[in-house]
């Protein structure tokens, strides 16, 4: 019985830590204006479509991605994505597995090339996506399947 | 304050490639230090760049860019001579500009 309350008491504890480390990102996030805190807190790549207004990815071969096959170390994985596809606005770089899919994204004005290069982390082996996104929200995507033999979130 | 950014850009046509090393911690929020607690996180949310003064470039990151990221970018319309600045805003609020000559 005791054990029992214990464990209750514990499980209780670690759910308030949960919701104080959930609720210090919100706080941050807020400062800065252009920032899409829904699209960097997306979990799935449906979620990601979501807050970006994007509509379903289609693999396409006007997006290249080119990343290792085997990263040795997940702190420091170099992506590099580009598109050749025809008024695309935005390119983003997805990792699956990561507790947050989405990476980083670029916007493509007329002054830059939608060819963009980066380094990453990946918490374990995982699908990268390379995706483009046009005027329309059409979505173009490439992915690569990049295996991890030691992962970049430390702790 | 941080370190400065290394800037490297080289012509070649029409064309300037960028290259950016920033200094930063790159700090996710999901690490526990010793003792067991979270360390806060701290990254950089928004990169932009300018080349003579003009935007030409902007990116949204999340904590998943490495730490000390790399950016490379390619600039159209530019030739050796033209100044290209960089500029990163942090989720704290920090910010760092830096300039360098197309060569």
């Amino acid at each position: 019985m005791n054990s029992r309350r214990q464990m209750l008491s514990r499980s209780a504890r670690v759910a308030a830590a949960l919701a104080a480390a959930g609720a210090f990102p919100g706080i941050a996030f807020a400062q800065s204006g252009g920032w899409n805190k829904a699209a960097f807190e997306a979990k799935t790549m449906a979620e990601l479509m979501k807050a970006l207004g994007g509509s379903a990815p289609v693999e396409s071969k006007e997006v290249t991605l080119t990343a290792p096959d085997i990263a040795e170390n997940g702190a420091v994985v170099p992506v590099a994505v580009a598109s050749s596809a025809a008024g695309v606005r935005r390119m983003l770089v997805l990792v699956e597995k990561n507790p947050n899919v989405l990476a980083a994204t670029f916007d493509v004005s007329d002054a830059v090339d939608a060819s963009f290069g980066t380094r990453v982390k990946m918490g374990q082996s995982s699908n990268v996506y390379a995706v483009a996104m046009t005027a329309e929200g059409k979505a173009l995507f490439a992915m690569k399947e990049v295996k991890v033999t030691l992962g970049g979130c430390g702790g | 304050m941080s370190d400065p950014m290394r800037i490297r850009a080289q012509a070649s046509g029409d064309k300037v490639t960028v290259r950016v090393l920033m200094s930063h911690e790159m700090e996710t929020g999901q690490r526990k230090d010793a003792s067991g607690k979270l360390v806060p996180a701290w990254y950089i949310t928004e990169v932009s760049a300018t080349l003579n003064g003009r935007p030409v470039m902007s990116a949204q990151w999340g904590p998943a860019v490495s730490k000390n990221p790399f950016l490379q970018f390619v600039v159209k319309g530019g030739k050796a001579g033209d100044k290209i600045a960089v500029t990163w805003v942090d989720n704290k609020g920090d910010k760092r500009t830096d300039e360098a000559t197309v060569s």
